[in-house]
C-alpha cells in the first residue's frame, strides 16, 4: 500500500484512551511493587468489574495483555516459549502468549506486572478460560476462583440461573474482602454498578450513532479502542468522563458528516475478533474501499448494550449476573448471534458481512460455515468469509486476503445499496421446546 | 438383540459391526418394537441417560461416524482447525441418518460442541435439541442446587414431549440399572487389567461402546454373559508393556488403532474411551430425591476428564494415582486432532508425568483415520525403548 493510500484514523478519543491504558499499566506496575492495590486477574467477557471496583482492586485482563503483545509485535516469542512447555499448534494463542510471557517475564510496556491475589475465573462462555485460569493459578501459585456462569441455552435466564450466579457472586465476595481484609461496602457497590450503567448509555448512544450514514467512527476498529477503557474503567467516574468525551467527539463527527476516513462507500457488518498482529494492514484493506464497520459482534464480547440492557443500581448482585448471563456476545448462544448480526445489518443499514474465522478462537469461529449459509441463501446478504489469527503473527497471509477483500467489493458494482435481509425461507427451524413455544426470534 | 451371540468372538464382531453401522439399526428396531417411543442421541462426553430411561426413551451415546462417511457438507460449515466428531455429527444431521433421533443432548464440554449444539438446532427441524449446562464449579454448594434444577428441566421437556412421567420410582430404578451397568463395566476393566492377555482392548472397547445403540437391560445382559466366559478363555502372555490411555474422552478412536496399539506392544490397563459409559466411581444412590442424587453425583463421584472442572482435585494428580493403581508402566496420549480441552491439559500432565518420571507418548488421531503404519512405528519405537531399557 502506497504512503497515500494509509489512512489517519486519530481523534482526540484515541489519545485519552492512550493515556487512561498508560495508566492503568502504571498502577499494575505500582501494584506489583509495592502490593497495593491488590490485584485480581479475570477475563474480559461479560466480566463483573463493578464487584472489584468496589473494594478497589486493580483489574488485570490477561487478554488484554495479550493482544497488546500482538498489536507491538511482540506475541511470537512467547506464543513458542508455550509450545515448547507443550501446549499446541491448535491451541487458542492468547492463552499461549500470556502463560509465555508469565513465563519469560515479557510485558507489554517493559513494565511490571502484579501477582495477582487471585485468579478470578469468570467462565462466560468461553471453555478456553477454565484451561487458562486453572493453569495461571498453576503456574503463578495463586487460589483460583471459578464463577460459573450457565450458558444462554434458552431465550431468557432462567430465575435458577440467576439465583446459581447471584450465590457465587456472593462467595466471591467473601473472598475479596479476605483478599482485602476489608469489610464489604455494599453502597460503594451500588455507586460502581451506577457508574456502570452511566458508561453502558454512553456507550450504546455512540453504538447507535453509526446508524447514520456516514457513520462518524468505525465500529469495529474504533470500537476497539474504546473497549480497553470500557473493560478497565466501565465501573469509575474516570470511565464515566471518557465515555463522555467520546460521545460528543462523535456526535459532533456526525453533526459535522464525517466519517473515519474519506468518503464512506460501503457499510458492513463484521463478525469475529480482528488479527491484532496486523491491525493496522487490516484496517487500511478496508479504508482503501472506503468500507466502513457500522456494527460489530467483537465489540460486545465485554457486554452487549445496544439493546438495551443496563446495570441497574438497585438491584445490585442481580444485574451483575444478568449482564453475565445474557448480554454480552460470548455467553449467548450462537443462533442469538445470528440474529444480533440480522438486526445490524437491517437496522444499521449495512450492505454486507465480514465474517473473519480466527483460528484461536472456536468459540467465535466454530460453525461460522453455518452462519455464512444463512445470511448468503436465507438472507441474501453477501458474505466475505476470511481466515486468520487474533494473536498468532503466523497465520496471516495478506496477500490472500487482500485479493478475497478485493473481489469482494468489486463484485458490488459502483453503486452498493442497502440490502434488508429477506425473510427466511424454511419455517419451523426452531422448536426450541418439544412443545414448540419460543420460537427464535431469528426465522419470523 | 436380546440374546447374545453364541461364543464371544462373535459378540465381539456383532458389536465392532454395531459401532460402524450408520443406519443405527439396533435403534430404528427399538422403535418398531415401542411404537410411539422416542430415541434421544446424546452428544459425549456424559448425559444423565437414567431420565432419559426413565421417561421410556432409549438413550443412544453419538460417536460420530468414524471412517464410513464422506464429508460433502459439514466440512464447509465448520472449516478448518475443528475436530472431526463436530462435523461428522452434523455431516449425520444433514444427510437425514439421525431421522431416528427424536431429539440431540449436547452439554458444556467445549467451545466447538457449543456451537455444534445451536448449529444443529438450526439444521435440525423439528426435532429436539437441548444444551446442558453442567457446572463447572463444584465448589460451590449452589452448584447441586443449579444441577438438579437443570435435571428438572430436562426431565420436564421429555416428559411433555413423551407423554410418560417419570416418577421417584421409575428414576431410582433406572438409576439402579444404569449403576449395575456401570459396575459391570467396573469388573470388565478390573478383569483387563488382571489378565490383558485375556481380554483385548479392541474388544472391550467394541463391547462397552455397543451399549451406545441398546438398551441398557441388553447391554447389562451382554457385559454379564462377557465376564462369565472370560475367565475358560485361554491366551498367552507376550512381551508388552502396561500402558493407560489418556484422551480418547470425546471422539473415539479407530477400532483397528487400538488393536496396532496392543499389536505393537502395548497392554492397555486403563483408558478414557467412551468415558460416558463409565463416569462414576461409585453408584449413584437408589433412595432419597434420584434428581438431587443425579446432581450430587455429577459433582461429588464423576471420574476425572478433560471436559469437567474440579480444582479440588486436579486431573493431573489423578492421572498419577491412575498410573500408580493400575500399576502401569507409562501414558499414551491418544488426542483427537483439534481437541482443545485435551491439548491444554496435556501441559499440566506431561509436567506431572515427567516429575514422577513416567514415561509418556504423545499421539494424535483422527476418527476418520484408517492408514496406521506411522502410528503402528511411534508406538514400537516407544515400546522397545522401555522393553530394552
Ligand atoms: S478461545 Fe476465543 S474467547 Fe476464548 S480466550 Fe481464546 S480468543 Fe478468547
Ligand atoms: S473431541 Fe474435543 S474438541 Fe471435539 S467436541 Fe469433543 S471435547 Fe470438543
Amino acid at each position: 500500500m502506497s504512503e497515500a493510500e494509509k489512512a489517519e484514523y486519530r481523534g482526540q478519543v484515541h489519545q485519552l484512551q492512550k493515556e487512561l491504558m498508560v495508566d492503568w499499566y502504571r498502577r499494575l506496575d505500582e501494584s506489583a511493587g509495592t502490593g497495593s492495590p491488590p490485584a485480581v486477574s479475570l477475563l474480559v467477557s461479560g466480566n463483573c468489574v463493578e464487584l472489584l471496583e468496589a473494594f478497589d482492586i486493580l483489574p488485570i485482563y490477561p487478554e488484554v495483555n495479550a493482544l497488546q503483545l500482538a498489536i507491538r509485535h511482540q506475541s511470537l516469542e512467547p506464543i513458542l516459549a508455550a509450545e515448547e512447555l507443550g501446549y499446541a499448534a491448535d491451541n487458542c494463542a492468547y492463552v499461549k502468549a500470556d502463560i509465555g510471557a508469565l513465563l519469560k517475564g515479557i510485558t507489554p510496556t517493559g513494565g511490571r506486572l502484579p501477582i495477582p491475589a487471585l485468579a478470578l475465573c469468570n467462565f462466560v462462555g468461553c471453555n478456553t478460560y477454565v484451561k487458562w485460569f486453572e493453569h495461571v493459578s498453576e503456574f503463578q501459585k495463586v487460589p483460583l476462583f471459578m464463577l460459573d456462569v450457565p450458558f444462554l441455552r434458552t431465550d431468557e435466564p432462567s430465575k435458577d440461573d440467576i439465583v446459581y450466579v447471584v450465590r457465587q457472586l456472593r462467595e466471591l465476595v467473601t473472598e475479596l474482602e479476605r483478599i482485602t481484609k476489608r469489610k464489604f461496602d455494599y453502597d460503594r457497590f451500588k455507586e460502581a454498578v451506577r457508574n456502570s450503567s452511566q458508561v453502558e448509555e454512553l456507550w450504546s448512544r455512540i453504538k447507535h450513532l453509526s446508524r447514520k450514514t456516514p457513520s462518524p467512527f468505525d465500529a469495529f476498529f474504533d470500537a476497539i479502542t474504546l473497549m480497553g477503557p470500557l473493560y478497565v474503567y466501565r465501573a469509575n467516574p474516570a470511565g464515566v468522563k471518557f465515555f463522555q468525551a467520546a460521545l460528543e467527539e462523535f456526535e459532533q463527527k456526525a453533526a459535522r458528516g464525517e466519517g473515519p476516513f474519506g468518503s464512506e462507500k460501503f457499510r458492513l457488518v463484521i463478525e469475529g475478533p480482528p488479527p491484532y498482529p496486523f491491525f493496522r494492514v487490516f484496517r487500511d484493506m478496508f479504508a482503501k474501499w472506503g468500507a466502513c464497520a457500522v456494527a460489530s459482534t467483537y465489540s460486545t464480547v465485554g457486554g452487549l448494550w445496544e439493546f438495551g440492557f443496563r446495570h441497574d443500581p438497585e438491584n445490585p448482585f442481580e444485574a451483575v449476573a444478568m449482564h453475565m448471563l445474557a448480554h454480552n456476545v460470548t455467553n449467548r448462544n450462537y443462533l442469538q448471534r445470528y440474529e444480533q448480526i440480522r438486526r445490524y445489518v437491517e437496522e444499521w443499514n449495512a450492505q454486507g458481512l465480514i465474517i473473519h474465522f480466527v483460528k484461536s478462537c472456536r468459540l467465535f469461529s466454530a460453525g461460522q460455515g453455518d452462519m455464512r449459509d444463512y445470511f448468503t441463501k436465507e438472507l441474501g446478504v453477501p458474505t466475505l468469509y476470511l481466515e486468520s489469527d487474533i494473536e498468532d503473527p503466523r497465520y496471516f497471509s495478506e496477500a490472500q486476503i487482500k485479493n478475497r477483500m478485493d473481489a469482494f467489493f468489486e463484485s458490488f458494482g459502483h453503486t452498493p445499496a442497502p440490502v434488508r435481509a429477506r425473510a427466511a425461507g424454511r419455517p419451523g427451524v426452531d422448536p426450541g421446546r418439544p412443545d414448540g413455544s419460543s420460537r427464535l426470534r431469528i426465522l419470523e | 438383540m436380546n440374546t447374545l451371540a453364541a461364543g464371544l468372538e462373535q459378540t465381539f464382531d456383532q458389536c465392532s459391526a454395531l459401532i460402524r453401522d450408520l443406519e443405527f439399526p439396533t435403534v430404528v428396531r427399538w422403535k418398531a418394537e415401542h411404537p410411539g417411543a422416542k430415541a434421544i442421541g446424546y452428544f459425549p462426553v456424559y448425559a444423565p441417560t437414567e431420565i432419559i430411561h426413565a421417561c421410556g426413551m432409549l438413550p443412544v451415546g453419538l460417536n460420530g461416524a468414524g471412517d464410513a462417511l464422506d464429508l460433502q457438507y459439514a466440512d464447509a460449515r465448520f472449516g478448518s482447525f475443528i475436530c472431526s466428531i463436530v462435523k461428522t455429527t452434523l455431516e449425520l444431521v444433514l444427510t437425514n441418518r439421525l431421522e431416528c433421533m427424536d431429539g440431540v443432548l449436547f452439554s458444556s464440554i467445549c467451545d466447538s460442541a457449543r456451537n455444534l449444539a445451536f448449529v444443529v438446532k438450526r439444521n435440525f427441524p423439528g426435532k429436539y435439541v437441548e444444551f446442558l449446562h453442567l457446572p463447572h464449579n463444584p465448589n460451590s454448594t449452589a452448584s447441586h442446587v443449579f444441577l438438579a434444577s437443570e435435571y428438572r428441566r430436562l426431565t420436564q421437556h421429555l416428559e411433555e414431549m413423551g407423554g410418560v412421567r417419570a416418577g421417584e420410582e421409575a428414576l431410582n430404578r433406572s438409576i439402579a440399572v444404569h449403576n449395575e451397568n456401570r459396575a459391570l463395566l467396573r469388573r470388565l476393566y478390573a478383569f483387563r487389567a488382571a489378565h490383558p492377555e485375556l481380554l483385548r482392548s479392541w474388544e472391550l472397547y467394541a463391547l462397552q461402546r455397543a451399549g451406545n445403540f441398546i438398551p441398557v437391560e441388553t447391554h447389562n445382559e451382554w457385559l454379564a454373559g462377557a465376564l462369565a466366559e472370560l475367565p475358560a478363555r485361554s491366551g498367552k502372555r507376550r512381551d508388552a508393556i502396561r500402558v493407560v490411555v489418556e484422551g480418547a474422552f470425546c471422539e473415539q478412536p479407530p477400532i483397528d488403532l487400538i488393536r496396532i496399539m496392543e499389536e505393537a506392544g502395548c497392554y492397555v490397563v486403563d483408558d478414557d474411551f467412551v468415558l460416558g459409559r463409565r463416569w462414576f466411581t461409585s453408584d449413584i444412590p437408589v433412595d432419597g430425591d434420584p434428581i438431587q442424587n443425579l446432581a450430587d453425583s455429577y459433582l461429588d463421584r464423576s471420574v476425572y476428564s478433560s471436559v469437567r472442572h474440579d480444582f479440588r482435585n486436579p486431573r493431573h494428580k489423578q492421572l498419577i494415582e491412575k498410573v500408580r493403581r493400575c500399576n502401569a508402566q507409562a501414558v499414551v496420549f491418544l488426542t483427537a486432532k483439534f481437541c482443545e480441552p485435551a491439548y491444554f491439559d496435556y501441559v499440566l500432565f506431561k509436567r506431572e508425568l515427567e516429575a514422577a518420571q513416567i514415561p509418556h507418548l504423545p499421539l494424535e488421531f483422527e476418527e476418520k483415520a484408517f492408514t496406521f503404519d506411522r502410528f503402528r512405528t511411534e508406538v514400537e519405537t516407544f515400546v522397545e525403548s522401555l522393553l530394552f531399557d
